[in-house]
């Protein structure tokens, strides 16, 4: 093929008549499709194994990103820790898989849908926040609901900022694969999205009403006794050292047992009998950002309990990591029960919801054929 | 009722508001995972950046909206009609390196989050978290594009393979892996934003792109420069993480070993690639268009060294004075840039990539910004171009043109292509080769579990495979081109040719073009010598070069 011209040899009078060094625009006819040669039509990443026949967007983008000694990384890693391995050791975890690589993210979550769906949500917690304000709504709390809202729901943002921050964070960074660790780090920012939402809500909550004392959620948290179970099982989850079981513990045990009966089981079952329609919005869009969490964490431990080679071992290990951490969830759980005393209007009941709350537990070991520990129970 | 529309509220209030969320542990302190020796007791509090999740969403959504749309465009604008060739055939290896590093520097934030106490600068670091996420995944796409849009996909196609096993993504991997290993605030805060993030990413993302624009490539810019708007706040993240640092004098010793490690690996690897890409990767030869060298002193030397890094040095920060005019000196006077891409060039069978030769009018281009550029390196691009179809003979660096394939350096794995810098020591009892003195002193001194007499037992270690050439020591190159997976849908045509022909299949190398060549490692022969003959070995390669001519041959 000729060579074709390079910008320089292009002329640089403009139509103005004005002499300006810009490049200038040549045809190369570089485009696909204009010749035919070995490998002219090779336009697909050869690499990988899509999960079905066509890779998605999801996989192109993410699947090998992060390299791997036990796939092409021939050199091995180039950079080790004082006592250890670098990269991404398989060892971080007591969990074992024959293939990690397996793994996809049922959310497929990459760049365009990170923020598109976290755009959408804070937009929404954005909107209903303001109609709330408009309306007048803020004023119209009793008295009682609104401490309910400056003490407890205000203490709740404490540990989604902790899971956030120190467990969800951290664990990402440990993980085999790009396409674990992605996921982790979309479920870390679902946290600490949401804790700031709180935050900002229960500012705007203390703009609008004189008696809301926005500070409350801080003696809350550190010195109610109905919170401290609470708090001790956030700070205990922040020192796991396996990432899995920091995960495991975090959205299979404390998630279902502690945060859904807090937010769902309370909030929302409880703010519109009190008068609070938007509480409730909010605590929604976390119930839906859990949804897609729980989502990874389940393909993520469901792959790992029926792997050919691991499977048995790793449902005993995530026993061992469900009969230590669903007691301490429990725990927590129970210390809330006089939350669900306190509203003028309570249309729940703490036994029936934390009935319920075990009952999800059961229902989602159940789906990854995980023996419900015996410690949900008791 | 009116639409309800949010309410702007004080920056200030949600700011501390934002403060309130992180407590003191008492039950229990968050796991220690990556240790690092500094530390952070009298570290004042600082969060520059006072970035809010509700907005930083739909300010992000809003960026990739604007990337998305030009992406839309090229495609339908037949962009690739004006792109160049020469170009985009360097972006094969540039795009396979680079979303590593995007992703390693988000996991490296929770090492700058464990080792640094102070809650203000979390969450910076968290959203710095997503940021790269988003870097890595929107540089994939492009990629994809490409791979799916330009005339040649093959090497494109492999990608991420072709990167974890070619020599060259290995240069490139300590951009990344250095961001994740070893000490927590050396890899994540010196090594990734003091140094790679705000110097670095001038020539990588925004230099780098304009060039792309200048051959037709507009969708390199469109994506960097979206990317790079999100780096100024990675800076701030780095700069507030200094000066904690600097508050505390036991620091300032680990700083000024850190940084000197920092800045030379940044150098050697960084400009060694975008060096290449920009000087070599052009079709642009307007005499007024910035070269590399101009480029760096503009971004790097003035922007970086002088406005950014020697103000801290009233706050106790020693800077690395003479390793930044030694870099100036290896790239304008040394000849840094063109030895690279000479080398690169010489590889190219063991590339994925296909690298187009220099003409009259890049010759041109070069003595006018680098005079004297034609005397050195003319006549072995004249032999490339010679050599560049398979009439019989060997690919380059089998063939007689006077060229010493080269040692690597042992630390940052770029080969020892300034000849008379080469140093040569035993270290963990092999005889290791450096391109300077400053790589050996980084394997031997800094990357050790004391320094100047006081335990660093956090700082990382060099490890792995470091010479490429040990993997496939007295392969057959056309073994090797297979076992890489170097080779085309036909099953005989090599992925990576030394020219830009696809017309005419007889223009294309295949395997058997490249069997009877075997290929030894330096380092593995190095290491058979005996003494006096390793020492003879040093003394001629030193008096070697430029352009990597054998000693006393002109």
């Amino acid at each position: 093929m000729a060579d074709t011209l390079s910008p320089a040899q292009t002329p640089t009078q403009t139509p103005t008549g004005r002499v300006r060094s810009v490049p200038k625009l040549v045809f190369t006819d570089a485009e696909a499709g204009a010749l035919e040669f070995p490998s002219s039509n090779s336009r697909s990443f050869n690499y990988f194994k899509p999960q079905r026949l066509r890779a998605t967007m999801y996989e192109d983008v993410t699947v090998d990103v992060q390299p791997d000694p036990a796939r092409y990384l021939t050199q091995d890693w180039v950079y080790g820790f004082a006592k250890g391995r670098g990269g991404y050791p398989t060892e971080w975890t007591a969990a074992k898989s024959s293939d990690w690589h397996w793994f996809r993210d049922p959310n497929q979550e990459w760049e365009q849908t990170i923020y598109k769906n976290n755009a959408r949500l804070v937009r929404q917690v954005e909107q209903n926040i303001a109609n709330a304000r408009n309306e007048g709504a803020f004023e119209r709390w009793s008295p009682a609901w609104s401490r309910t809202v400056a003490w407890h729901v205000g203490a709740w943002m404490h540990p989604e900022h902790g899971l956030g921050m120190h467990v969800f964070v951290p664990a990402q960074r440990d993980a085999p694969t790009n396409m674990i660790n992605n996921a982790i780090s979309v479920n870390s920012m679902h946290k600490l999205r949401i804790a700031q939402d709180l935050a900002l809500f229960n500012l705007e909550a203390s703009e609008a009403r004189s008696d809301f004392d926005g500070r409350a959620h801080l003696e809350a948290w550190n010195d109610d006794p109905v919170w401290q179970p609470v708090r001790e099982n956030t700070e205990k989850l922040t020192a796991i050292r396996d990432w899995l079981e920091a995960v495991v513990a975090a959205n299979l045990a404390f998630e279902p047992l502690v945060g859904e009966l807090f937010r769902a089981g309370f909030v929302m079952a409880t703010a519109a009998a009190n008068g609070d329609f938007v509480t409730p919005t909010i605590m929604g869009v976390a119930e839906s950002d859990l949804e897609r969490d729980l989502s990874y964490t389940k393909d993520l431990v469901g792959g790992l309990t029926h792997d050919e080679e691991h499977g048995r071992q790793n449902i005993q290990l995530f026993g061992e990591w469900l009969s230590r951490w669903i007691p301490e969830s429990l725990n927590a759980a129970r210390s809330l029960a006089p939350v669900f005393s306190e509203p003028e209007h309570s249309p729940v009941t703490f036994e029936d919801t934390l009935a319920r709350a075990r009952e999800r537990v059961r229902e989602i070991l159940g789906e990854l054929e995980i023996p419900t520990p015996k410690e949900l129970d008791q | 009722m009116p639409a309800a529309t949010a309410r702007r509220q004080s920056r200030t209030k949600i700011h501390d508001k934002i403060q309130e969320l992180s407590w003191n542990p008492t039950f229990a302190t968050p796991v220690d995972k990556y240790p690092t020796d500094y530390t952070f007791e009298k570290a004042p509090k600082k969060d520059p950046m006072k970035q809010v999740l509700r907005s930083y969403f739909p300010m992000e959504e809003e960026k990739d909206q604007r990337v998305f749309g030009a992406m839309d465009g090229a495609v339908r604008g037949n962009m690739f009609r004006n792109v160049q060739q020469r170009w985009m055939e360097w972006q094969k290896l540039f795009l396979s390196i680079i979303p590593f590093p995007e992703i390693s520097a988000a996991r490296a934030m929770p090492l700058a989050i464990n080792a640094v106490p102070n809650p203000e600068v979390h969450n910076g670091l968290a959203v710095q978290m997503i940021d790269e996420v988003r870097h890595s995944t929107i540089q994939m796409n492009l990629k994809r594009l490409y791979m799916n849009h330009y005339i040649d996909p093959a090497g494109f196609d492999i990608t991420e393979k072709a990167f974890s096993n070619c020599y060259a993504g290995t240069i490139g991997r300590q951009f990344g892996e250095g961001f994740i290993t070893g000490d927590a605030i050396t890899a994540a805060d010196i090594y990734l934003t003091i140094v790679a993030e705000t110097a670095f990413t001038n020539t990588l993302f925004v230099a780098m792109p304009s060039e792309a624009a200048a051959n037709g490539d507009y969708l390199l810019p469109t994506v960097f420069h979206s990317v790079q708007s999100d780096e100024s706040r990675h800076i701030s993240n780095g700069y507030s993480i200094i000066l904690m640092a600097l508050a505390d004098e036991r620091n300032r010793e680990l700083l000024a070993r850190d940084l000197r490690y920092a800045w030379w690996n940044n150098h050697a690897v960084v400009d060694a690639a975008i060096g290449t890409f920009i000087e070599y990767g052009t079709k642009d030869r307007r005499k007024d268009r910035e070269s590399y060298a101009e480029a760096w002193r503009r971004w790097i030397y003035d922007d970086y060294y002088r406005s950014y890094l020697m103000p801290l040095e009233k706050y106790g920060l020693e800077v690395p004075h003479d390793l930044v005019e030694e870099a100036w000196n290896r790239i304008w006077n040394k000849g840094y840039i063109h030895e690279v891409a000479q080398f690169f060039a010489t590889g190219w069978p063991v590339n994925y990539w296909r690298i187009d030769g220099m003409t009259d009018e890049d010759f041109e281009w070069f003595e006018y910004k680098y005079p004297g550029w034609y005397d050195k390196y003319g006549k072995w691009w004249e032999n490339y171009s010679r050599l560049k179809h398979p009439n019989g003979h060997g690919p380059i660096a089998f063939e007689d043109v006077n060229y010493q394939y080269p040692h690597r350096c042992w630390t940052c794995m770029v080969p020892c292509l300034i000849r008379e810098d080469m140093v040569v020591d035993k270290v963990d009892d092999q005889w290791r080769t450096y391109c300077s003195e400053t790589c050996r002193w980084t394997d031997k001194v800094a990357f050790r579990p004391e320094f100047k007499g006081r335990a660093t037992p956090s700082m990382g270690r060099l490890t792995g495979k470091r010479e490429w050439e040990t993997l496939y020591h007295n392969w057959d190159l056309a073994d090797i081109q297979k076992d890489l997976g170097y080779v085309r849908d036909d099953g005989k045509t090599l992925t990576p040719q030394p020219h830009m022909d696809l017309d005419d299949p007889k223009k294309l190398w295949t395997l058997d073009d490249c069997k009877g060549y075997p290929f030894p490692s330096p380092n593995i022969t190095l290491n058979e010598m005996s003494d006096q003959e390793r020492d003879e070995f040093a003394t001629q390669y030193k008096a070697g070069g430029p352009a990597g001519r054998f000693a006393g041959r002109p």
